[in-house]
């Protein structure tokens, strides 16, 4: 009997071919369009978040308790090696690298500028940050301490501007060393960077590690330990092995690991509130859809009243028929949402191979640190999500019309015609 | 009398036309309030941005917007403002102000700071920080040695009101000036980038510090409407061509925002489409089927003589009265979501981190403005109409034969 519904609805839906078609391809216009946007969506999240872990933040960092909030010069990870020892341990931890930070007062022989002075392992930052492949002028910083003392530095270009400096200017140095005296050097540019990003940009300064160790009295101590998994989904993982390694470490401060989220709050946060306001809007949009395609469900009862109220004059229970009502609206929203998803899923495809160039928008781009021209990301979720909203919802239309058929009375039905 | 009579084949089928026209309600309700509100963030954003120490039209020696240093003052301000006293018109505001780097520390801590110095009753009318205090006071006139200080930047260096705080910059000959200053008050501001980064004093302290005499680096405008800035930027700079100045509206000096603009301008417009869309399919079906299922009445219609051109009118005036009634109680529903907004807005200073990053304000308010409620009503109005065209024609054509012959 369920076969022969199924057949009888089908042949149904195809008695007014017209409108079945309007009402499918309404379905299927949301569905397209819900795969399409909710895949640029994530899409454009992982660009952004993968900017900015990549240029600076990395996927995990570990810092003393309290780091993050203060930036305090003397809350250091006074021996990184066993940190370092647990997360080669890891297995999803593809790289890491220590660095160190301080305040100081950058001289040019023009300009002055207090910014926060970065000490960094030239070879394990490779690994870590995209810093080595943003020198746009002059090289990378060498392992090795160069010929003429002087340790080299990184310029952000914005920066390098603000202080008047090219590749191998001298810049001066002053700040507070860790044991609170004075931490004085000369530095010399070797490269200038240039991350897309206006606040990188602006305020970056890297020395080597163990230059910036010597000036600034830290001994071996670090402030951070940037970690980076093969993928940014490996972050729990490496979140849940890192804790409790950390507490058999125990120092005093205690090690924190914190995640990206953590460490860019604001980013995760706009995150949701995009995703929230996209609901809303996707949300609406189904419901327009929704009161659209209502009248085809109702009209394909009221017009068939007649057909109903002889089909229950010769026994058809009211059960089946609404039974049969439902499967004819089940089937057409299966078309149409499996038609939608599909070519939405093409759609969404072409895009992930060509691109979106957002055009004039650079000035955004530069903000966020992100290219001009945008993937969008198809994933199980962003390509089933739409559709199944587009189906409950219009199953929900689906329902009034259904169970109308139950109040209808065999010969006063058969009357209308 | 066509009106008359496409009124009543209209509530010929109540519950079908109830329906669309929910559909049609929703969908100019969705227009109107969403644009509304993706408005209310554009302005917000706006707002912040000029009361941040923009202002409508900024003034700065030539070189300062790419070296914002204190060898790029304007020397001479007196012979600027005095061309402003003539040029703006009433209800404007301005003010001069020194800003340069400076290094901020206490005891314990220091940061890398903005240090402004501003002329205080003048300041008041023009940025935030007029009315920013909220813990201290504002600054006076003959203030020498007070500082206003953000919240955040106060938490982070553990001080408060009354409590000393050094400044450290490079003066106007190279050299490094240094001076305590005693924290007057505490200010908040939309941003907590703007707490950190801005420290306020009184501009002549700031002259004297730097040893700058009565140069100033930049002078900021407000005049009693913002969309008046790109002409009155526009006059000024010919006005006071040849004194090498730079003189931007907040269009120029803020491209971000002036790309913000026109990325909102055609979300607006996209959403527009595709509400459209989703219920321009409901438009049609509706349309078609009354029109099928008068197909004998029409047959009836044409053998009796009337003109296809009338068929057409008919049944384009029963989609126009269709459309209108729900474009006026979308309209309705719209404006007054968007009023019961008004007052609160929609706070969002539980995700006031995201907020910043976005560049945000904490509380969106929609703003509804002409051209949007024009453009949702047209493009609901004359799309519809074009897509019923289909259906008219359709009904145009039907044969009397043909038609009388059907069912």
């Amino acid at each position: 009997m369920v076969a022969m519904d199924i057949k009888m609805a089908w042949r149904n839906i195809w008695r007014n071919p017209r409108r079945t078609l309007l009402t499918v391809t309404a379905i299927a216009f949301a569905c397209i369009l819900l795969v399409f946007m909710f895949s640029f969506q994530l899409g454009s999240y992982e660009t952004m978040i993968n900017a900015s872990v990549t240029v600076h933040t990395g996927h995990l960092q570990v810092q003393a308790q309290g780091y993050q909030a203060d930036n305090e010069i003397r809350l250091t990870i006074a021996d990184p090696l066993p940190v370092q020892k647990a997360l080669t341990a890891i297995p999803e931890v593809k790289a890491h690298a220590p660095r160190a930070r301080a305040f100081a007062l950058i001289s040019s022989n023009y300009r002055t500028y207090g910014i926060m002075v970065e000490g960094i392992d030239p070879v394990a930052e490779k690994q870590v940050s995209t810093l080595a492949d943003i020198v746009r002028q002059g090289k990378y910083l060498d392992a090795a301490p160069p010929d003429d003392g002087l340790p080299g530095a990184l310029v952000g270009h914005l920066l390098a501007r603000n202080l008047g400096v090219s590749v191998g200017d001298e810049l001066t140095l002053l700040g507070q060393g860790y044991d609170g005296s004075i931490a004085a050097t000369m530095v010399r540019v070797h490269g200038i960077t240039n991350a897309g990003m206006d606040e990188f940009d602006r305020s970056a300064i890297q020395i080597p590690l163990n230059a910036f160790q010597d000036i600034f009295s830290l001994g071996s101590a670090v402030h951070e330990i940037v970690i980076l998994g093969h993928h940014l989904s490996d972050t729990a993982a490496i979140k849940a092995a890192l804790v409790p390694a950390l507490e058999k470490i125990g120092t005093r401060p205690p090690l924190v690991t914190l995640d990206w989220e953590s460490l860019m709050p604001g980013l995760k946060q706009a995150i949701s509130m995009d995703l929230v306001s996209g609901a809303i809007f996707y949300l609406i949009l189904i419901m327009v859809v929704a009161f659209s395609i209502l009248n085809t469900f109702l009209m394909a009862i009221f017009e068939r009243t007649y057909e109903f109220g002889v089909m229950m004059a010769i026994g058809t229970r009211p059960a089946r028929l609404t039974r049969l009502v439902l499967t004819e609206s089940i089937g057409m929203t299966l078309v149409g949402v499996i038609s939608g998803m599909l070519i939405g899923c093409l759609v969404t495809m072409y895009f992930m191979a060509h691109g979106i160039n957002l055009g004039d928008a650079s000035e955004i781009s530069r903000q966020f640190g992100i290219p001009s021209v945008l993937y969008p990301k198809l994933t199980l979720v962003s390509m089933l999500a739409g559709p199944l909203a587009v189906f409950l919802i219009t199953l929900l239309a689906a329902f009034y019309p259904a169970f109308k058929i139950r109040t209808l009375q065999p010969v006063e039905a058969m009357r209308q015609r | 009398m066509d009106l008359q009579i496409a009124w009543r084949n209209i509530w010929r089928n109540p519950r079908r036309t109830t329906v669309i026209l929910i559909a049609v309600v929703i969908g100019v309700w969705s227009m109107i309030f969403l644009g509304a509100l993706m408005r209310g963030i554009i302005r917000g954003m706006i707002h912040n941005g000029i009361t941040t120490l923009t202002g409508h039209v900024q003034i700065h020696q030539q070189q300062y917007p790419d070296d914002p240093s204190i060898d790029n003052s304007i020397d001479d301000p007196a012979a600027i403002t005095q061309v402003l006293e003539q040029q703006l018109s009433d209800g404007s505001h301005w003010a001069t102000r020194v800003r340069v780097n400076a290094i901020a520390s206490n005891a314990r801590h220091n940061a890398s700071v903005t240090l402004v110095g501003i002329d205080p009753p003048k300041e008041k009318a023009l940025s935030f920080i007029g009315s920013a205090v909220t813990q201290g006071r504002y600054l006076e006139a003959d203030d020498t040695n007070a500082i206003l200080v953000g919240r955040a930047l106060a938490k982070r260096f553990e001080t408060k009101p009354g409590r000393k705080l050094i400044l450290m910059t490079q003066d106007n000959t190279g050299q490094i000036a240094s001076k305590a200053f005693r924290i007057a008050g505490i200010f908040q501001a939309e941003m907590e980038s703007t707490e950190k980064s801005y420290l306020f004093i009184t501009r002549k302290a700031a002259q004297n510090m730097l040893k700058m005499g009565p140069a100033v680096s930049e002078i900021s405008i407000l005049l009693p409407s913002p969309d008046q800035a790109s002409q009155t930027a526009q006059r000024l700079d010919t006005q006071l061509a040849g004194q090498q100045l730079a003189v931007r509206s907040w269009q120029e000096a803020l491209p971000l925002l002036q790309s913000y603009l026109e990325l909102y301008d055609s979300f607006i417009l996209i959403w527009f489409v595709v509400v459209f869309v989703a219920m321009g399919f409901g438009i049609l079906n509706t349309t078609l089927m009354a029109v099928f299922e008068r197909m004998r009445e029409f047959g009836l219609l044409k053998a009796l003589g009337m003109r296809p051109i009338r068929i057409v009118k008919g049944i384009l005036t029963e989609a126009l009265i269709i459309l209108f009634v729900g474009i006026l109680i979308g309209n309705g529903l719209g404006l007054f979501s968007c009023y019961a907004l008004s007052f609160h807005g929609i706070n969002l200073s539980a995700l006031a981190q995201g907020v910043e990053y976005a560049g945000m304000s904490r509380v969106i308010i929609p703003q509804v403005i002409a051209k949007d409620l024009l453009g949702a009503n047209l493009v609901v109005l004359l799309l519809g109409l074009l897509v019923c065209l289909y259906p008219a024609v359709k009904a145009a054509r039907f044969t009397p034969v043909e038609a009388m012959v059907h069912n």
